[in-house]
């Protein structure tokens, strides 16, 4: 970058601290200096260096001090010192010599160790414990001891510029209780380029830039004078967050939008519905273990059954059959159908919508839901109370079990798998029935993404009034978002963590 | 759900389990769990517990992979003389039904007596319901004498050793001492007497659905003949399991012989295995299917799937409990043709998509607010009872029965829902501004669901100001006037909560969260919101 580019570039808080630098290079004093904040200098310096202007170097310096033992010591001595001048004329007892020489216990243990490590005492177990001073311990009292000079060396004093005896002696004064203290102070010095050093040569007259263009600049014309500062277009800016759907609803959206593109209808109805609609019309015995309170949430309520007629046919249906089946031979019961319940599939949009189409000429169509089901679990990672499903049905005189397969594999390649399988499976309510299942690239595993089949007679012309095949499917949808999402635990589903929802990217496929 | 574990050597003494069988298998319609050192875990689904036994399943599955096509035919011998069971009138009330048989000629071993033991809680779990459909019990014949009877007794009555039991005991005790009367026990509690079979000895068999007797109802390798029942509420069920059972048995190496029943003047004999017989249409598989298979085609896929066909009739295995209709014979030739060797087309009929008018809108109303900045959340249905009580709502709410966790019932308001997620997002940057759209339920009459928008603002800064803007600005979007006329709500602030009134109707409130409220949630922060019944707006926008 041009030099000139570089200065008009600079912040006004830049141009207020690079006078100084080159004169002081320590943020203490550039405090003192410029009046500034500590934060202001510190990003002023980092946008600074970030230009080349100055290099910022972070020091950390160890600084010995004297603790209180310490400046007690540099006045009486150090013990092992005392020691030794009490002991220096004769032989005596431990206990003589600790009292004489004035020191504690600890002190004395100390010394003793000390003098015993320099060979400078000896210890007789003669007649009790005594203490003798040898040669090398008159040496040390003439010469002095070298923690002793070390005291009087002048505090504080800094780590790095110790002689290799005084660091010695550092050492071992370490080792011992209060006698110095060592402070870490960090410190930043910034020091000028060259680049710094010419833009200071050059002089940074700060009035002819505009830093922020007002409204009162447009008025007078002002800015016409001046130069804009440059900014540093790649710098770091404060988050925001819009408003935004929740990642489920745009799943779900995506998912219809791909439904009504194929030319379906949506359908629409209720959470709660009778066991009715939600199994009875749906070929689904009543003895059936889905039924179960363990697996459906009952609500102690009765709800009411649709007309006469089609509850009559429904009943023939699981009893003895209708359209030459057998049926599931046993006897109904209305009570049973009456029960209400939180929907545990889409699919009981579908037998209302087939029951809609009895009434009109027209009994073909293509209709679609996306929505919320419930069945009874525990919650944890991989199990939840509420899911949501994707329900469509085709009716048509003339589709098939290709026709099935080949809309289940346009939707998925259009929710973004790109290898579909399909197995046989088992429902109540379809024969043939397909479980499909896609390949997860990342993972490496096949991915059981739900069940799908033609409706059976038995379901179909009770309420249609006759068999025309009907495609169905419902698979589970949380899957899939899941799977675009990356979300490992089901409970992330609701959990709706604002910051976790604000940051998440958008459903665009 | 069904998942069967098979020796992977009893398996592989049939088929060999290369790669391309462990593609097979889930193709066949039964998915593939787990391959390990010893077994293989296969699943099971429930219209075809003949799979259930390592027997059966290779049965089909040898047929499938067509090493032994066709239906597979057994011979059932005639019951000798004294081969009678008679049904007591006793049992009417209680466990109506049995069908039974013999199988002689099996050399039991650990692991034979393993399978048969696998099979039996198999079936009881599924096809059996629990035992209460039907109900297995297998005897060595050496230890028992025909003729025998099926009647029911005075709890007290009843008194044997239960196997896995050390003495003899009431029928009552069995119900509340052996594991097995606890685990079932309910099945008969209430009546006043319990179901037995006795043999000529005056022994008790067992207690069905409960338990044998230790001494006359344990199989062991010593065992070569065995005398099985079944006993249940629907013939049809115990006519199927017993079928399934004694092909099994016959596939191990036994002779199945026949037993008469007798109830009351009705007279039957069974297992009864004679193949059923259920036309098929080569038009209606072709339709059906999108094939162009011909007669010849049809005839190697049945016989694929076990079955036999000729002229137009499908001869269907006596053990195939799920053939109710010809789609179930189309099913078998589509699995027998192979899922993956069909090619999937979307067919070309025009038709015109529509989404649903009210969910239009809804979409519309999320957009109106995401323009403010305002993000949406989605909640549980359900929700937990002290949730709303800390709303300050009355929780006289519809409560879902038995649910597994205390999320157990509906929720009456958004409101409910939006303040726990502010209370949950304590950490997170404000303002913390949250609309959500979806149902409530009341009880009326009937259940009442209705759609609503609730929109919450948590700031410091806010107060009913900022809220009644938001609510400006939407009525302003959906081009409609409102009216507020003040009112009181327990979750609101006394003088700081409006009705919104849209012509003459009530669609929804508006105010400050009351501190009590705020304080029950452990918010710290002021909220202020409004919620609305949508679906009642829009009804009233329609017809305005």
């Amino acid at each position: 970058m041009e030099i000139e580019n570089v200065v008009a570039s600079l912040h006004p808080l830049e141009r207020r601290v690079l006078p100084f630098l080159g004169k002081i290079d320590t943020l203490k004093d550039l405090i003192k200096e410029t009046k500034l904040k500590e934060v202001e200098i510190t990003r002023a310096l980092q946008w600074l260096e970030n230009k080349k202007i100055v290099t910022l170097k972070e020091d950390i310096r160890e600084i010995i001090q004297l603790d209180k033992n310490g400046i007690e010591y540099l006045k009486k001595g150090l013990p092992e010192k005392r020691m030794l001048e009490t002991i220096k004329s004769r032989e005596m007892g431990l206990d003589e010599a600790r009292k004489k020489s004035g020191l504690n216990k600890d002190e004395f243990n100390v010394a003793l160790g000390v003098l015993q490590k320099k060979a400078a005492v000896f210890i007789t177990k003669r007649n009790g414990l005594k203490i003798k001073i040898l040669d090398n311990g008159k040496k040390l009292l003439e010469g002095g001891f070298l923690e002793g000079v070390f005291l009087e060396r002048g505090f504080p004093l800094q780590a790095g510029e110790l002689t290799p005896e005084e660091r010695f002696s550092y050492r071992e004064l370490k080792k011992r209780k209060n006698i110095i203290k060592t402070v870490i102070i960090k410190s930043k010095t910034a020091r000028l380029t060259e680049l710094g050093q010419e833009i200071l040569k050059k002089g940074i007259m700060s009035g002819e830039f505009i830093d922020r263009l007002t409204p009162e600049m447009l008025k007078t014309g002002q800015w016409r004078r001046k130069k804009f500062r440059s900014y540093d277009v790649a710098i770091n800016v404060p988050k925001i967050f819009g408003g935004k759907r929740h990642f489920v609803n745009q799943a779900v959206d995506y998912a219809k939008k791909i439904w009504i593109e194929l030319g379906f209808e949506e359908m629409v109805g209720d959470l709660v519905v009778s066991g009715f609609w939600n199994f009875d019309a749906l070929f689904t015995a009543q003895d059936h273990p889905v039924r179960e309170m363990q697996d459906t949430f009952y609500i102690a309520k009765e709800g009411k059954l649709p007309e006469k007629k089609l509850v009559n046919k429904v009943k023939k249906a699981h009893e003895s059959g209708v359209h030459g089946s057998r049926g599931w031979q046993y006897s109904w019961n209305e009570k049973e159908a009456k029960r209400l319940l939180l929907r545990t599939h889409t699919t009981c949009l579908s037998a209302q919508t087939l029951y809609m189409l009895s009434k009109i000429k027209e009994k073909r169509g293509k209709f679609f839901a996306v929505g919320r089901c419930f069945r009874n679990e525990t919650v944890d990672w991989s199990h939840g109370f509420e899911f949501n499903q994707t329900e469509g049905i085709v009716v048509d005189k003339n589709v098939n079990f290709r026709h099935l397969l080949g809309y289940l594999k346009e939707f998925f390649m259009k929710m973004g798998f790109e290898k579909i399988r399909f197995a046989p499976a088992y429902f109540p309510y379809t024969e043939p029935s397909v479980e499909i299942s896609a390949w997860n690239r990342e993972r490496g595993v096949w991915l059981e993404l739900g069940g799908a089949g033609i409706f059976r007679p038995e379901l179909v012309v009770p309420l249609i009034g006759e068999f025309i095949p009907v495609l169905a499917w419902g698979p589970g949808f949380d899957r899939m978002i899941m799977n675009y999402y990356q979300i490992k635990d089901l409970r992330d589903m609701y959990r709706n963590d604002l910051t976790k929802l604000r940051k998440m990217k958008f459903w665009i496929k | 759900m069904a998942i069967v574990k098979f020796s992977k050597r009893g398996f592989e003494r049939h088929v060999k389990i290369t790669k391309e069988v462990q593609e097979k298998i889930p193709l066949f319609g039964t998915p593939l769990e787990s391959l390990g050192e010893d077994e293989i875990e296969i699943e099971i689904f429930p219209n075809r517990p003949d799979l259930l036994s390592l027997q059966g399943y290779l049965r089909s599955f040898l047929a499938f992979l067509g090493r032994k096509p066709g239906l597979k035919r057994y011979i059932v011998n005639k019951p000798q003389k004294d081969y009678t069971v008679r049904i007591d009138s006793s049992v009417k009330n209680i466990r109506p039904y049995t069908a039974c048989a013999v199988v002689k000629g099996i050399k039991f071993d650990d692991e034979k007596i393993k399978e048969i033991i696998d099979m039996q809680e198999k079936l009881h779990a599924t096809f059996g319901r629990n035992r209460k459909k039907a109900a297995i019990g297998i005897y060595p014949y050496e230890k028992i004498r025909m003729p025998i009877c099926y009647k029911a007794l005075k709890p007290e009555k009843i008194k044997f050793r239960p196997l896995g039991f050390p003495k003899e005991i009431s029928g009552r005790q069995i119900l509340s001492q052996h594991p097995a009367g606890r685990d079932y026990g309910y099945l008969l509690e209430g009546l006043e007497k319990y179901p037995v079979f006795i043999d000529s000895n005056e022994k008790v068999l067992s207690m069905p659905p409960i338990i044998n007797s230790y001494d006359t109802g344990k199989v062991t390798e010593k065992t070569k003949n065995v005398f099985i029942e079944c006993s249940g509420s629907d013939f049809n069920t115990l006519d199927k399991t017993l079928n399934i059972l004694v092909t099994a048995l016959a596939d191990m190496g036994g002779n199945i012989y026949a037993m008469r029943l007798v109830y009351g003047t009705k007279k039957l004999i069974t297992p009864n295995i004679k193949p059923g017989k259920i036309k098929v249409s080569i038009l209606n598989v072709n339709k059906l299917l999108g094939l162009n298979l011909n007669e010849g085609d049809i005839k190697k896929l049945l016989e694929r799937m076990g079955h036999s066909y000729n002229k137009g009739v499908v001869q269907v295995a006596a053990y195939r409990t799920d053939v109710l209709h010809e789609v179930d014979i189309i099913e078998d030739i589509a699995i027998a043709y192979g899922y993956n060797n069909f090619s999937p087309e979307i067919p070309k009929v025009m038709a015109i998509g529509k989404e649903d008018d009210f969910e239009f809108r809804k979409r519309k109303v999320a957009e109106i607010l995401i323009g403010l900045g305002i993000t949406e959340v989605s909640t549980y249905h359900l929700t937990a009872k002290q949730d709303i009580k800390k709303t300050g709502l009355k929780t006289d709410s519809i409560e879902v029965e038995n649910a597994k966790t205390e999320y157990n019932v509906l929720r009456p308001a958004l409101l409910v829902s939006g303040l726990k997620i502010l209370s949950e997002n304590f950490s997170a940057r404000y303002p913390l501004n949250i609309f959500e759209i979806g149902k409530i339920f009341k009880a009326k009459k009937d259940i009442e669901e209705a759609t609503r928008l609730a929109v919450l603002l948590c700031d410091a800064e806010t107060d009913y100001t900022k809220i009644k803007q938001v609510l400006d600005y939407l009525f302003s979007a959906l081009d409609t006037g409102y009216e507020i006329t003040a009112t009181e709500h327990d979750s609101f602030i006394s003088g700081r909560v409006g009705r919104v009134v849209v012509g003459k109707e009530e669609v929804g409130y508006i105010g400050e969260i009351h501190p009590k409220v705020l304080d029950q949630w452990g918010i710290r922060v002021p909220v202020a919101a409004f919620e609305l019944n949508l679906a009642d707006l829009f009804e009233i926008i329609e017809t305005k």
